[in-house]
Parts: structure tokens; C-alpha cells; sequence
């Protein structure tokens, strides 16, 4: 069955690079839902956070894939249990109208939301948080006039990662890493290899 | 923001060359040197002109072959990198010049080819303009390269050029292209030498071998009945022909080989039980589906090879080495990964494993050959047809080469053929498209395999629609003198296409009946002697003519016009449906 999963990739920092790993997805018809790129936790190394709906088999074959890549050091696939992700919003609503008929402190309570700008012609709220939570939002001022909305993509960190630093000492070695490329059958070693 | 890193540093002891003031150009010819580069194909152009301009005095060192057309540049430098096993070597202009290098870029991707294309490209600041032959060359070959990479600057040439080196050559290789802007060719810059590359961080060559994985797979070889070996490129490209033929002769199993892994054997070793895939013989195709553990190196499952994907071997357990690991797994699921260079996993799997003998399961195969002999191979070698077949044009080169040659071919019925009887005694010997099937691939793909290696008789076997894709490289081989033996078998027809049709769609033979020229006043307008033939009588004395003439020669051969390629899986079928006719 098909479901959400959140591709992370450690790269180089390398022009081009975006189209490279774009067209991995394009090539086998997947769209992209939501790509981040941004820096990671070590200078010079950049981290694509993506989200595509696809089927597990077909999103592993993808990471190696991806993996494969000159520049690229590596490609986690991830289900959303296995990550704490967010998103940001944007929502520019009219402010007299706001001002009269919304009770603003309860939808600031209530959603999380933060005013970023208030000026007299429209007030712009932000609100970080998952999609159901930010489409809530919507829904609430869309009857007020909803002017403009943008929401970011996805940003998420894996609950069992611990960090890229010791993964990148290790690809500095010159020999071949350790890392071990995960199997199906690894670990059932008694069920399949009795003849 | 550019990551190339400058290659480090070797030991201490090395005493640092004097600094020189160079061009990119210059830095670009050096770079070859150092890499051991002897032969360049290419096409020149206004955007590549500084480079061209600095080889003018290096023409002693290295050799330009001017071909008459970027295709036939890359094609020709990937025969060069399959016969010689070294990395081919490619110049082409901007625009149209790099564009037209995509269909050997394709294809050398999809074989694993090393190969190192150099493009000019425009002066950095007329980027984006939409300037005279500027396009997009980076996101133009992004899919079709293993790397690519755009200078702007001389002073990057010496780190990228001894990268792109190590990338084409090292792991699973493959081509690499580099974008060279016009001022960075012409820019002068401080050179401090060159040093090769030997580690890209970001960059795995080959994963570690697992060893306890190897275990399990001689454990699994060990206590097999019925193991079948199925071998790719893989065993060619790692050079590991010998640690392959240690591994099945102590094994004892019956091996089977794709078309980019013939000649890995030769051709007449006890274990080699024929060809897999589509018009591959009967018995591996069928016992696929009846071994017990199918042990895959160096090839990566392609679906000309396993028919129906669902039906391949389902009862057998599988092994795959291979040292791409994205391979494990991507068509077949396997039961023991063997990731690695084959030169290093081979022989700790051969360490591991019993030596035995098959002789009940390896006459299976015998008896299916016998069977395939009856119905297909014998009608094709020794017709009683009035009109000649593929099959003994290839018998006959057999017997006068004695299996010593290179085999080029293009693509589509004759290759097939041509893979099925070719003999072969060498490894690195039978030059193919393999995965993207391209027409027009023989000719200029021959002249790159004799050029890389001149002491083999080198034979190109093409069809009468192949060889009018890419003719013009005829006056390549006039200009160079490469002695190159073309041998062209015509029906008349785009045979591999008016086969399915003729199978499939009824015989409704839809724009394949192709007009020729004449093969032989062509040749002789480029200086190069031929001769066409229709009669099996002379068919011995001028394939002897062909071969014993100096230098270059057309051998027009005219076959049976609507003979047809058996065995064949039909589209759609599994391999154990395979039809004898």
C-alpha cells in the first residue's frame, strides 16, 4: 500500500545536485509533495528532507538509487512514526475584519498561532506544526477573508538517528565504510539458508 | 559554492614541480598524460577551439582520431574502452556538438562504460543567454552520466579532470562528462602538477564485502543439486575472468552468460552451457526455472533476460554479486547479497565452497542443446535453403578467425545471431549495445576496438539498416586508417522489427522495407576495397578475401530476406516459454 514517506539525503553542496536527485523521482512518474533543502547539522554538508506517497518497496530501491549519486553520502527512507517533522504557515487575513469578528487570543491559544505583522490593512499569523493542524487554521479564517496562505515543506528529524558527524568521519576513511546495507533476509539466516 | 576538493597531496618524499604558467587547455592535455591517455576521438568547434588549439602541439603524444560526428566520436571511444579495458576518451564542440554525444553518453551509461567527454561550452559570462551554440549540457546529460561537472575556471581543471578520471573508471564505471566554459580554456593559471585522485568523500567505489554474506552463499552453493551460475559484464569489467574460471571449475557448474559478459569464457570451455535472455539457447533459459540456486555475478537482471519478471526463478535460491548495490534486489529479490568487486569476492567464495561435479544436471543442458541443435541452430548453419543465413556467415568467420577476433556489432537480428555463434577464445572480445539497443553503435564502435587494440583482427558485423546510421564514419576509417573488416549481413529488411511483426502483428510489415545503397561503390568512394555476395559458393573464399586484405575492407553478404531469430521468449513470457520456432 502506498503511504507517506520522508526521504532524507546527505549531500555535497553541488549545483545541479537538485536535478539529479529531481529527476530520480521524475523518471520513475513520482511527484514530489514537499522538498526542503537546507543546510544540516555540519557545515558543507546539505540535507533534502522529501516527501513522496509510494509504496515501500519502490521508495528503497529509490534510496539506493539516490545513494548512488557522486555527491550524494547518503539516503534515509522514513515512515512518520519514525520522524518528528513540522511545517510552517503564513496566513495574511484582513485586520478589521479579524479585529471585529474573530476572537483573536483564543485563535492564538487555540492554534498556536503567532501574529507576525499587524498593520492596519491586514495582519499576517504564523503557525508551525503538522498538516492537519495548519489546514485547521485555514478553515477558521477562511470565512474572514483568508487573503493569502503559503505553508513551507516539510522539515523532519529522525527519532533514531544520532547525527551525520561520526557517518562523515567515516566517509572520510579511505576504505570502504562499514555501514551495512540492509537485507530482508539478514538476521533469518535459519528460515532461509536450510535447503 | 564548488566542492571539488584538490586531490591530496601524496608522501612527503615526492619533490613538488615548478610552478608553470599553463592554460586550461594545456592543464586539460596534461591531465590525459597523466592518466595514460593515447587516443582522443573527436570533433572540433568554435567553443572548444582553445583546447584543439593546444593539442595542435601535442600531437605527438597523443593521438586525435577525427571522426565525422560527435556520435560516432563516443561510440568509437566506447569500443576503445571495451577492447582495451581502459577509459575512452572524448572531444566534442558546445551545443549541437554536446548534444549529439547523448546517445553514446545513454549508452555507455547503461553498460558501464568508462568514459571521460570533454565539451567547450561558452564563455561563462554569455551562460544563459541563449548564446551562438549554447545549451544546457549539465542538466541536458544529468540522467545519462555517472558524473558531470561545468569548469568556469582553469584553475579547477587539474582537481576535476583527475576526478572525473577516478569516477569513470573506479566501482561500477560509467561515462563522465566535463563542461569546459571558453575562458577557461583560454585562462592562464599557476600550475602545480598533477595528482591523481584516489578518494571522492561523498563517494563509494564498491561496499565492503560482507564476509559472513559470503559464507552463507557457499553454504547455500554447497548444499545445492541443481546450482545454475548466470554471469554479465561484471566479470569483464572487474578483469576478474580468471578468479570466474577458477570459481565454476571448482564449483562444477554449469554457467550461462549474458551478452555483455560473452567471451568472459571462451567459447568452448566445458561449463559454458550457452547464452540467457530473449533469443538465448533453450537449456538456460528453461533450467532457470528448474535450478535450485541461481548464483548471478556482474549482471544486473535486465528484462530481455528474465522474460516475465514474475515467473523467473521463482523456486530457486538466489545469490547476486555484484558491486553496485543497487542492483541487489532491484528486479529479482535476493536470498544472499554478495556486494563487492567480483577480483575480490570471487576468490573468497571459491575458498569456501566444495569441489564437485554436476554431470546429471550439466546433461540436462546437453540434452537441451540437442534438442535446440535439431530445431533451430542446424538449419541456421548448415541451411538447405537456396538463400543464406546469418548463422553460417558466423560459422564461416569462426573457421577462418579460429575464434581470435573482435566481434563488434550493431543492433537487431544479425547481433543476435551474431552473439549466439560467435566463437571466442578472449576475453574482452564481443563489443555490443547491450542495454539501450542502439542502431548505428557497429561501425564507429569498431573503429574504437581496433584503435584500442591494433595487434586483433577486429570485425564489425552489421545489418543493411545499421550500418546507414552511422556510414559517414567510413571516411573515419579512410582518413585514420583503421583496418577494420566490415562485414554486412542484408536482408533487406529492418529484420528484428519485421520479425515481431511478423509474429505479432499479423505480418502487417509496417515501414521496414528498407532501400540500400550500394554498399560496395560507397566503400570504394572512401578508398576502402568490398565486395558483395549471394551465392554460398563464394561465400569461404570472400570472407578469406576480407580478412587477408591490409586494411580496411566491406564485405556485403546477402541473406535469406525473411529468415527469423530462434529461440525466442515471446514479450510477456517466462523464460521457461521459450519457442524453438
Amino acid at each position: 500500500m502506498k503511504q507517506e514517506f520522508t526521504v532524507t539525503v546527505y549531500t555535497e553542496n553541488q549545483i545541479g545536485l537538485l536535478n539529479r536527485i529531481a529527476i530520480m523521482f521524475s523518471r520513475r512518474k513520482i511527484n514530489i509533495e514537499s522538498l526542503n533543502t537546507s543546510p544540516s547539522e555540519i557545515e558543507g554538508i546539505h540535507r533534502f528532507t522529501i516527501v513522496i506517497n509510494e509504496l515501500e518497496e519502490v521508495v528503497k530501491k529509490l534510496a539506493r538509487q539516490i545513494e548512488k549519486q557522486v555527491e550524494v553520502l547518503k539516503a534515509y527512507y522514513n515512515t512518520n512514526d519514525e520522524i518528528v517533522w513540522q511545517e510552517l504557515a503564513l496566513y495574511k487575513v484582513p485586520t478589521d475584519e479579524i479585529a471585529e469578528k474573530v476572537k483573536v487570543e483564543r485563535l492564538l491559544r487555540e492554534y498556536g498561532a503567532r501574529a507576525v505583522v499587524i498593520r492596519k490593512d491586514y495582519t499576517v499569523f504564523e503557525t508551525t506544526g503538522q498538516r492537519e493542524e495548519i489546514n485547521k487554521l485555514i478553515s477558521v479564517l477562511e470565512p474572514y477573508g483568508l487573503i493569502e496562505f503559503v505553508r513551507s515543506a516539510r522539515v523532519a528529524i529522525i527519532k533514531a538517528s544520532s547525527g551525520f558527524h561520526s557517518k562523515l568521519k567515516e566517509f572520510e576513511k579511505r576504505e570502504p565504510g562499514e555501514e551495512v546495507i540492509e537485507n530482508e533476509y539478514l538476521g533469518q539466516g535459519d528460515q532461509v539458508f536450510t535447503m | 559554492m564548488s566542492t571539488i576538493e584538490k586531490a591530496p597531496a601524496k608522501g612527503k618524499t615526492e619533490q613538488k614541480p615548478a610552478v608553470k604558467n599553463i592554460s586550461g587547455s594545456v592543464a586539460v592535455l596534461e591531465a590525459f598524460l597523466a592518466e595514460g591517455v593515447s587516443t582522443i576521438f573527436g570533433y572540433p568547434g568554435g567553443a572548444i577551439m582553445p583546447i584543439y588549439d593546444a593539442l595542435y602541439d601535442y600531437q605527438e603524444k597523443l593521438r586525435h582520431i577525427l571522426v565525422r560526428h560527435e556520435q560516432g566520436g563516443i561510440h568509437a571511444a566506447q569500443g576503445y574502452a571495451r577492447s582495451s579495458g581502459d577509459v575512452g576518451v572524448v572531444f566534442a564542440t558546445s551545443g549541437p556538438g554536446a548534444t549529439n554525444l547523448v546517445t553514446g553518453l545513454a549508452d555507455a551509461m547503461i553498460d558501464s562504460t568508462p568514459l571521460v567527454c570533454v565539451t567547450g561550452q561558452v564563455f561563462a559570462h554569455l551562460l544563459g543567454t541563449d548564446a551562438f551554440q549554447e545549451t544546457d549540457v549539465i542538466n541536458i546529460t544529468t540522467p545519462v552520466t555517472k558524473w558531470n561537472y561545468q569548469v568556469t575556471d582553469a584553475t579547477e581543471i587539474p582537481a576535476v579532470m583527475a576526478k572525473a578520471f577516478y569516477i569513470a573508471r573506479s566501482g561500477r564505471p560509467g561515462p563522465v562528462l566535463i563542461d569546459i566554459t571558453k575562458n577557461a580554456q583560454l585562462q592562464k593559471f599557476d600550475y602545480e602538477g598533477y595528482t591523481k585522485c584516489d578518494h571522492v568523500r561523498s563517494y563509494r567505489p564498491a561496499p565492503i564485502v560482507r564476509k559472513e554474506y559470503i559464507t552463507e552463499a557457499a553454504k547455500l552453493i554447497n548444499e545445492a543439486q541443481k546450482p545454475f551460475v548466470i554471469f554479465g559484464q561484471g566479470v569483464i569489467l572487474g578483469k576478474a575472468e580468471k578468479e570466474f574460471i577458477k570459481f565454476i571449475e571448482k564449483a562444477g557448474i554449469p554457467t550461462a552468460w549474458t551478452i555483455m559478459g560473452l567471451s568472459a569464457i571462451p567459447s568452448d570451455h566445458p561449463l559454458n552451457v550457452g547464452m540467457l535472455g530473449m533469443h538465448g539457447n533453450y537449456g538456460p533459459n528453461v533450467l532457470t526455472n528448474e535450478c535450485d540456486v541461481l548464483i548471478a555475478i556482474g549482471m544486473r537482471f535486465d528484462d530481455r533476460v528474465t522474460g516475465r519478471l514474475d515467473k523467473y526463478a521463482k523456486q530457486a535460491k538466489v545469490i547476486h554479486l555484484d558491486i553496485d548495490p543497487a542492483e541487489v534486489d532491484k528486479n529479482v529479490k535476493t536470498t544472499v547479497p554478495v556486494w563487492g568487486d567480483c577480483k575480490e569476492t570471487l576468490p573468497l567464495l571459491t575458498a569456501q565452497i566444495e569441489q564437485k561435479v554436476y554431470p546429471q544436471w550439466l546433461q540436462k543442458f546437453k540434452d537441451m542443446m540437442k534438442e535446440e541443435e535439431d530445431a533451430c541452430i542446424t538449419p541456421e548453419l548448415n541451411p538447405t535453403t537456396e538463400q543464406m543465413t546469418m548463422g553460417e556467415v558466423m560459422k564461416t568467420l569462426n573457421e577462418l578467425t579460429g575464434g581470435n577476433a573482435i566481434i563488434v556489432t550493431d543492433v537487431g537480428q544479425h547481433q543476435m545471431v551474431a552473439c549466439r555463434y560467435a566463437k571466442f577464445n578472449q576475453s574482452k572480445s564481443n563489443i555490443t549495445s547491450g542495454g539501450l539497443g542502439t542502431m548505428g553503435f557497429g561501425l564507429p564502435a569498431a573503429i574504437g576496438a581496433k584503435v584500442g587494440a591494433p595487434e586483433r583482427t577486429t570485425v564489425a558485423i552489421i545489418g543493411d539498416g545499421g550500418f546507414q546510421m552511422t556510414l559517414q564514419e567510413l571516411g573515419t576509417i579512410m582518413q585514420a586508417e583503421v583496418d577494420v573488416k566490415i562485414l554486412i549481413l542484408n536482408n533487406q529488411f529492418l529484420g528484428m522489427v519485421r520479425q515481431w511483426q511478423q509474429l505479432f502483428h499479423d505480418k502487417r510489415y509496417s515501414f521496414v522495407d528498407i532501400q540500400s545503397p550500394d554498399f560496395v561503390q560507397l566503400a570504394k568512394a572512401y578508398n576502402i576495397p568490398g565486395k558483395s555476395i549471394n551465392q554460398r559458393a563464394d561465400l569461404k573464399s570472400a570472407v578469406s578475401e576480407m580478412l587477408n586484405t591490409k586494411g580496411a575492407y566491406l564485405l556485403e553478404v546477402m541473406v535469406g530476406k525473411e529468415n527469423n531469430v530462434f529461440p525466442m521468449v515471446p514479450q510477456g513470457c517466462s523464460v521457461a516459454e521459450i519457442r524453438l520456432k
